[in-house]
């Protein structure tokens, strides 16, 4: 009933955009009124930092505000204006095509301002630290910061320490929250819910800030989670997490409803943690043979780029049960949520928001 | 010259001379005069009703930066905090750039410290040139220099030949060879401990062993060579295991124990601060039990700082990128009240003897002790005395001190070092 809503809702004020740029603020009250009527659960966080932190209801929260901004890509007007006058940063100090792209597509999207920053060296050698790199975009008047970086904790860094929003868009391999949220909410859409489902998760998982997210979404959702991979890479301590793990790929494709193939991350692999690729994809590579035992309605994850014939054979990738693309188209409309979300609860906390505990005292 | 301090009824505790009593200290010059029931009219005397009287405390851990990073601390700067604190001597890493690794080297700290006239200033050198853990630096000249001993601090040194070597070699010149227990094969490029928390923080840990397996080493060079060993800040139940096996076959080998290893645990990390980013990482609560347990069964011998300063800018670094180390020379005694006296690990005489006695004889210095005649280096502690932590008022140069706005008990009130009060509350 509240997603119809704000459907028509957002329908309303593209229409509205488009036919005539005299947008007013009450129409934003509007839908904000509508989804606090449809649910009483209220957002209030101006960062999302990871998916460890929130509730299963936040979670969902988020999810049902993206099935509303879902709608608008697949109009011939791609634009809502809730963001309009609003600047996001995209903050990526690694590599990225995706993510970038999509939280780049979603501001746009949104109607906000954005800047790309793109700064491949770490910050000790450039010589700027990225306290003042941020400081300095806020000084241009910044609302909204999505960041990347290879340091797990940097966007928590940067959230303690600037009033604009952060958006976590990777740290190191900590967390990468909006791919958690675009995995569930694949799953979701396509399975009805998570509750009761076995999600086999595959690959270098001590590396992979992507288990992790999925790790706390998918459990934190009713899902039971099976880490998969060589014990060298597995974290050390992934008894203390509330997943199981095994070493064996042929037990458990038979079992799951849905199996995420990590990317092997040959950037981060210090060492050798398997002798070969050839031996790594022998034991966990997810090949048509495979396929063959696993449920006929598995989903077929992967959080990209695809290494094809390596972790994932291409015909597996761009076969039936793979909604490896789907996740992309649905990452779009969580990214749409998560910006529209954070930038709401900022807008609410408004003037009582003075800068947070830092970490030094003044 | 003919200065006279009479120090009056106070708490003395002398653990060297097995003194705990109310009495008085006559301080003539710079050095103990008299013991006891004294009734003498001299110019300067302090009541020290209530409070307790100590041979000056002794850091044998402290790094001061200089040479090489005067802005995070300098000798100056570090004597001040440490008076401040009740140090009368400290001994400073040679982890500074340069490293301390010649005689020269030696001489300079010494001179800076005179030139500070505020706290005794000794320093180890370093054991292998550059610190680099390949050829051995010039421990003779150091030791005749005044060296108190040799470590290639902030890090161990690696080759167990090379370690094997420069403790045969030390053998000649009766010193004490001090390691930081880390194997960096495989500490890798960890950050804080290898536990859940890592796991959750996405940060890449140092597994206990890495300090084990080096300190399992490290004992079979000294069951082989005998020369006095010391393991720098040892921070998990293992390490504790391993000396305790070390001292029960009389091997020469002594250990030490930081404030932070015995009140923080990893979760401190959870917020990525980097001021509870330490080297060796902050441990877990059972490490902290280990490592209480060995101080009650009197397996530690020494309570150390490992005062780590850093600049602030350095510390808002992203959790991976910043500095190691914490800055807490000045709130130590505090710290080891909190951690030990208070739960009824140690009572006064005992946790005296771990800061003064015991260091002493670890760096084979003639002090430790308020024996007549010895050097008038004395600490007067107001036991009782409450505070907060404030790192705003540090003497220290750098702020990156997780403690601040910690309550916590016991003051210095005073501290004299040779025979001249140098800090006053």
């Amino acid at each position: 009933m509240f997603e119809t809503k704000l459907f028509w809702s957002i329908e309303f004020w593209s229409f509205r955009f488009v036919s005539n740029f005299d947008f007013r603020i009450s129409d934003l009250h509007e839908v904000m009124a509508l989804i606090k009527k449809g649910k009483s659960f209220k957002w209030h966080r101006k960062h999302l930092l990871g998916l460890r932190e929130l509730s299963s209801e936040e979670i969902i929260y988020i999810l049902d505000t993206a099935k509303g901004f879902e709608q608008i890509s697949t109009r011939s007007v791609k634009k809502a204006p809730p963001l309009r006058g609003k600047v996001v940063v995209n903050m990526f100090f690694e590599d990225s095509t995706r993510t970038r792209n999509s939280f780049a597509l979603a501001a746009n999207r949104l109607s906000a301002d954005i800047i790309e920053f793109t700064e491949k060296a770490s910050s000790v050698s450039k010589g700027e630290t990225l306290l003042d790199t941020a400081r300095n975009l806020e000084a241009m008047g910044i609302d909204i910061v999505v960041i990347r970086h290879s340091a797990g904790g940097a966007a928590k860094l940067l959230s303690r320490n600037i009033n604009a929003c952060v958006v976590n868009a990777g740290d190191g391999f900590c967390e990468h929250p909006t791919q958690g949220l675009l995995d569930v909410y694949t799953i979701r859409k396509i399975k009805g819910t998570l509750e009761g489902l076995k999600i086999a998760i595959v690959g270098d998982i001590a590396h992979s800030r992507v288990a992790r997210s999925d790790m706390w979404a998918m459990t934190k959702l009713g899902a039971e989670v099976i880490f998969v991979g060589p014990p060298t890479l597995m974290p050390s301590w992934a008894s203390k997490l509330p997943v199981s793990v095994s070493y064996s790929l042929d037990e458990v494709i038979e079992k799951v409803d849905v199996i995420n193939m990590l990317r092997i991350q040959f950037e981060r692999l210090g060492g050798n943690p398997f002798p070969s690729v050839r031996e790594y994809s022998h034991y966990f590579g997810l090949t048509l043979e495979r396929m063959k035992r696993a449920k006929p309605d598995i989903l077929v994850m992967h959080p990209g780029p695809i290494n094809r014939g390596l972790e994932i054979e291409s015909e597996v990738a761009d076969g039936r049960n793979s909604v490896i693309l789907d996740q992309v188209t649905n990452g779009l409309a969580v990214r749409m949520a998560v910006l529209f979300l954070v930038n709401q609860a900022r807008a609410q906390q408004g003037k009582e928001a003075k800068h947070e505990k830092r970490i030094y005292p003044d | 010259m003919n200065s006279e301090i009479l120090i009056k009824n106070g708490r003395l505790i002398d653990p060297a001379n097995g003194i705990d009593k109310e009495c008085d200290v006559l301080i003539a010059d710079d050095k103990i005069a008299s013991v006891g029931k004294v009734e003498k009219p001299v110019q300067k005397i302090i009541d020290a009703t209530g409070k307790l009287v100590t041979p000056g405390l002794i850091d044998i851990h402290v790094h001061f930066r200089e040479p090489g990073d005067e802005e995070e601390e300098t000798i100056a700067s570090g004597s001040a905090a440490a008076v401040a604190a009740g140090f009368t001597s400290v001994v400073c890493m040679p982890n500074t750039k340069p490293p301390i690794e010649n005689e020269t080297d030696v001489e300079y700290v010494h001179r800076k410290a005179r030139q500070a006239r505020k706290t005794h200033v000794y320093t180890m050198g370093a054991i292998t040139k550059g610190r680099e853990g390949v050829e051995l630096a010039e421990m003779g000249f150091m030791a005749e220099a005044g060296a108190v001993g040799f470590t290639d601090d902030g890090s161990g040194v690696q080759d167990p030949a090379v370690m094997l070597r420069a403790l045969k070699y030390a053998d000649m010149f009766d010193v004490v060879i001090a390691q930081h227990c880390q194997d960096n094969a495989f500490a890798g490029n960890g950050v804080m401990n290898s536990g859940y928390y890592s796991t959750i923080l996405g940060l890449p840990g140092i597994d206990p062993l890495a300090e084990e397996a080096m300190l399992w080493r490290d004992i079979q060079l000294v069951r082989k060579t005998n020369v006095r060993y010391h393991a720098q800040h040892i921070s998990t139940a293992g390490s504790v295991e391993l000396i305790r096996a070390a001292k029960k076959d009389s091997l020469p080998i002594t250990c030490e124990v930081t404030p932070h290893h015995l009140l923080l645990t990893e979760e401190c990390c959870a917020e990525y601060d980097t001021n509870y980013k330490v080297n060796p990482p902050l441990r877990s609560a059972k490490d902290i039990e280990a490592l209480k347990e060995a101080i009650k069964e009197g397996l530690v011998d020494a309570l150390v700082t490992d005062h780590g300063p850093h600049l602030q800018s350095e510390k808002e670094l992203e959790f991976l990128a910043a500095p190691f180390g914490i800055a807490s020379l000045e709130c130590a005694l505090a710290l080891f009240v909190k951690a030990l006296i208070e739960p009824g690990i140690l009572d006064w005489p005992g946790l005296v003897r771990l800061m003064t006695e015991n260091p002493a004889k670890i760096i084979g210095v003639d002090k430790g002790t308020l024996g007549v005649g010895k050097q008038a280096d004395v600490t007067i502690i107001d036991p009782k005395a409450e505070y907060e932590i404030d790192v705003n008022r540090f003497r220290s140069k750098s702020r990156n001190c997780p403690y601040h706005g910690w309550k916590v008990t016991g003051k210095v009130e005073k501290t004299i070092v040779g025979g001249e009060i140098r800090f006053e509350a």
